[in-house]
């Protein structure tokens, strides 16, 4: 009579067959009778003003219909404000928008833009754009700007405090038995999914529709409606399929913008894609961070003290690091603590969310100076981690919403094999390699959303269901389990519903960022699939003809397409005869999540535990990771199938973190030095090697459905457990990242 | 590191050289745009290009074959990869004027109909994607590399997929899905 749940099955994507066959439809993939198409002119310079802007040539070539610049772009009706795109509002990736003066405040600004008949015209039109430079000495790396640090009273877009603490760091630091001090060095990072942003835009008298590559199409219609001065009603967005994004795609940068106002100026639809160079500087990156990490603790490794400072660059617009130091103080046990951003106005744009922002990086140094503190007292290194478990949220004492993390050790250390370690570094060998294995603890903070969430279900007098929500799918997986949760509140196979997402003509959604998409998402749709449930069971017992009829709707209960009673199951009805009864082709329902806001009574967090091992050649200087486990307590898991796969390939996120990930700054002239694919080095197939994933679901008594998310835990932590294998191998501790070629075959 | 060692020996980089050589003529087309014939999955296409137009752009701007992503249309991510005659290359970096005449197969001419490839069904199955966007190349390098003989173990399945970028890295995945069709597992359930 009953359906078997569907939540937490490891089913087949919703998308996988169109993704299998070349059907999914991305952005760049829209393309309307008569489609021009842009091409931005970036400046190659960091600081200084446009002298002069020369179109004539590029005028001349065969199909050009505009090259607009701040001579002639139009205005923008708001200046832009940064407010990240989990609040719900216009989600402006900084507070600058380009070709409105002739002002340059950093390498890669959008100086111009060509629009074209076709693609080719266009690019080569942008090589004849003469664009004249004043240029001034730029300010860019730490480096340039250390003198001129200070500390804000917050950062990432008004949602941190510049500077946090509890208890009295500096008294106890200065009192403790044992110190760990670290200075810690890590690289820019770029996001670089596969798909470069790109926007079709196409304009029906007043309305406007976006075809757009984003996380959030709710926050692109917001964000575009705002700066071109019109309703967002007349606003459309399209995100049909996303191809990956990691934070690069979570903020409204902009070419939407920018597609759409060429489209007003050549009445034409007009499609403008990132080229991947492009990429690198038009949707942010993770910021380059020079940390500070001061441990002090007893002789047996109980923390006394952690004093976590951090200096970053940030662009002229905004007070912009991510929240690095956050996880130091609430990880572990520790009475004393001090966390403090320092930034500098640097010639870059504003920095923005990747993958774990804040918590791959300060993880990384926090995990980074344990391992170094277990070796200092003597103790296993994840021996050290449970004498320092925190059993509250440090600094507040108040109970963990949920926690599992010692269980996520547990396991881990079971996986992986941990126990019996040697911890004596330097001394294993295979072949050409030495041999080291590391761990550290993962920590990700649960985000919540902030507005309400909206879904649709309608049931077809066939008996199958549609589900509704405007949120994205950029390999998340939501719209799976959109499926999974829908066919469980209406007790249907989940080969019964179909699902539809990505659309703001569908009900709204916010971007899905923070780890929270799913969470909300699912939260909606169940609203949604239990209103509509409720609707046709109430429909029942109020018809006469129905074998329901007159009973208690609380004793009713569905499946199998089917509402039966509760105590006897045989007495009830299919979902279709009902309809069909009462001649109707359908029936629908609205579901509303309103988020209950912060859970003042808990801590929240998602926790988990990372295990490697490496093979380091001493003579090449070639780290290679081995193998990896990771066991994470996200809470509930709504598909096993994908939830696994995002934090595997978070997990293999932490070997480019760890190893290759770095972007360099072109010395003197404040460009990117190496913004392409190839010179950006991420992780390929020969470096990922086959990694144990395990979840532990450890009740949650704040999130969402018990969802806290899988998006981001899985890196957090990888790195810091490679580089703590590193040294186990080596015996020689790495504190910068990447842990490059050169620094391994560097002297001591 | 391996990227280096892997982009080096990106599969398809010697068919890509042969391919461009070989284009059946040169000297009559362009500068202007000039008309070619493509057998593109196997049905005759006429587009009118100019010489400077990819493989990559004809397909996915000219004839609306969108299966071929750009990832970065410089020959390192791989996502563009199809088959000229059969052999594997890289359409950001091949001219659509030099494959006239020539059978261009793309991810959308791997299913017999409305049957899966074995390696489309075996991706499914072992989700070795899950944004999409480098999948179609990964599957057209997949089928190849098998075919090819060069996916004896997951040490060499790995090096020859390296050419191949997977940012959601799917990558324990991807050789999951093919060593399945290797073994003759089909694309069934792992």
């Amino acid at each position: 009579m009953s359906t078997a749940p569907q939540i937490g099955l490891p089913l087949d994507r919703v998308d996988g067959h169109a993704k299998v066959t070349g059907a999914a439809r991305y952005s760049a993939e829209y393309t309307p009778p008569g489609t021009a198409y842009a091409v931005l002119v970036c400046a190659p310079i960091a600081s200084g003003r446009v002298t002069a802007v020369d179109a004539g040539e590029a005028l001349s070539v065969t199909g050009v219909l505009a090259v607009l610049s701040h001579l002639d772009m139009p205005r923008i009706a708001v200046r832009p404000n940064l407010v990240p795109s989990l609040a719900g509002a216009a989600a402006h990736g900084q507070s600058f928008f380009p070709m409105q003066d002739d002002r340059v405040h950093y390498a890669g600004q959008p100086v111009a833009m060509v629009v074209a008949d076709t693609l080719e015209r266009a690019g080569h039109a942008a090589e004849l754009v003469r664009v004249d430079y004043a240029e001034e000495p730029p300010v860019v790396t730490i480096e340039d700007g250390r003198d001129r640090a200070y500390e804000p009273e917050r950062i990432f877009g008004g949602f941190v405090p510049g500077r946090t603490e509890y208890g009295d760091a500096a008294s106890a630091l200065a009192e403790a038995e044992v110190r760990i001090d670290g200075a810690f060095h890590l690289a820019p990072n770029h996001h670089n999914p596969i798909e470069p942003s790109a926007t079709t835009a196409v304009w029906e008298d007043s309305h406007l529709t976006l075809y757009d590559a984003t996380q959030g199409p709710t926050a692109t219609r917001l964000t575009v409606a705002e700066l071109l001065g019109v309703p967002p009603s007349q606003v459309r967005v399209v995100s049909e399929a996303v191809g990956g994004s990691f934070g690069c795609k979570a903020m409204i940068w902009h070419h939407p913008a920018l597609a759409a106002f060429a489209a007003q100026y050549v009445r034409a639809p007009v499609r403008l894609s990132l080229t991947r160079e492009q990429m690198f500087h038009s949707c942010g990156h993770r910021e380059e961070q020079e940390h500070t990490l001061e441990l002090g603790a007893t002789r047996d490794g109980v923390l006394t003290a952690i004093r976590h400072r951090k200096l970053s660059p940030t662009s002229h617009f905004d007070d912009w690091a991510e929240p690095s130091v956050g996880p130091s103080g609430r990880m572990y046990a520790c009475p004393n603590f001090q966390g403090v951003y320092n930034l500098f106005r640097a010639d870059t744009m504003t920095p923005t969310f990747m993958r774990a922002p804040g918590e791959a990086s300060g993880m990384f140094v926090l995990e980074t100076a344990m391992d170094e503190l277990a070796y200092r007292v003597g103790a296993d290194p994840l021996e050290l981690r449970l004498r320092n478990y925190a059993e509250t949220e440090p600094g507040t004492g108040r109970p963990w919403s949920g926690k599992g993390l010692r269980e996520c050790y547990a396991r881990g250390a079971e996986l992986f094999g941990w126990a019996g370690r040697d911890p004596e570094p330097g001394i294993r060998r295979d072949g050409n390699q030495l041999v080291g294995t590391g761990m550290a603890t993962a920590f990700y903070p649960v985000y919540g959303a902030m507005n309400p969430q909206r879904a649709r279900a309608r049931l077809h007098a066939d008996g199958r269901a549609v589900v509704e929500t405007g949120c994205s799918d950029f390999g998340t997986g939501v719209g799976t389990v959109m499926r999974q949760v829908a066919a469980d509140a209406l007790g249907l196979s989940a080969e019964s519903v179909e699902v539809r997402y990505g659309d703001t003509d569908l009900p709204n959604t916010v971007a899905a960022v923070g780890s929270a998409g799913s969470g909300a998402v699912s939260a909606a749709v169940h609203a949604a699939g239990t209103a509509l449930r409720d609707r046709l069971i109430a429909q029942a017992v109020a018809d006469e003809r129905s074998p329901l009829h007159g009973a208690d709707p609380a004793g009713v209960r569905v499946g199998g397409g089917r509402m039966f009673l509760a105590d006897r199951p045989d007495t009830g009805e299919d979902y279709t005869d009902l309809l069909r009864r009462a001649m109707a082709f359908d029936v629908e329902a609205l579901g509303e999540w309103n988020p209950p806001g912060p859970q003042g009574e808990y801590g929240t967090g998602t926790f988990g535990a990372q295990f490697a091992e490496v093979g380091v050649d001493p003579d090449l200087g070639l780290v290679r990771v081995r193998r990896m486990t990771g066991v994470f307590a996200p809470g509930r898991v709504l598909n096993r199938k994908t939830a696994r796969s995002q934090l595997m390939g978070g997990m293999l996120w932490g070997i480019g973190q760890a190893l290759l990930e770095a972007t360099h700054v072109e010395p003197g002239r404040g460009r990117w030095a190496n913004a392409s694919m190839a010179d950006y080095l991420l992780p390929v197939n020969a470096d990922a090697p086959d990694v144990q994933v395990e979840t532990v679901e450890v009740e949650d008594r704040a999130a969402p459905l018990g969802v806290k998310g899988v998006g981001e835990i899985g890196l957090v932590g990888a790195a810091a457990a490679i580089a703590n294998a590193v040294f186990h191998a080596t015996g020689r501790r790495f504190r910068d990242l990447p842990i490059t070629v050169e620094a391994v075959l560097a002297a001591e | 590191m391996t990227p280096r060692v892997g982009r080096a020996r990106i599969p398809g980089q010697a068919a890509r050289e042969e391919g461009t050589a070989a284009g059946p003529r040169t000297g009559d087309l362009g500068p202007g745009p000039a008309e070619i014939e493509l057998a593109v999955n196997g049905t005759a296409r006429r587009l009118r290009v100019e010489p400077r137009v990819s493989l990559l752009d004809a397909l996915r701007e000219h004839l609306g074959v969108t299966g071929p992503k750009k990832g970065c249309d410089q020959g390192a991510c791989g996502a563009c990869t199809v088959w000229v005659d059969g052999r594997r290359v890289l359409g950001c970096l091949t001219l659509a004027v030099a494959c006239e005449g020539r059978e261009v197969t793309t991810v959308e001419g791997l299913a017999d109909g409305d049957g899966l490839h074995p390696m489309q069904q075996a991706f499914l199955a072992n989700d070795a994607f899950q944004c999409g966007y480098c999948t179609p190349g990964q599957l057209m390098s997949a089928v190849a590399l098998l075919e090819e003989g060069h996916a004896s173990d997951d040490a060499e399945i790995a090096e020859w997929m390296s050419g191949n970028i997977c940012r959601c890295a799917a990558y324990p995945n991807i050789r999951a899905a093919i060593r399945q069709v290797r073994d003759g597992g089909g694309g069934d359930r792992p």
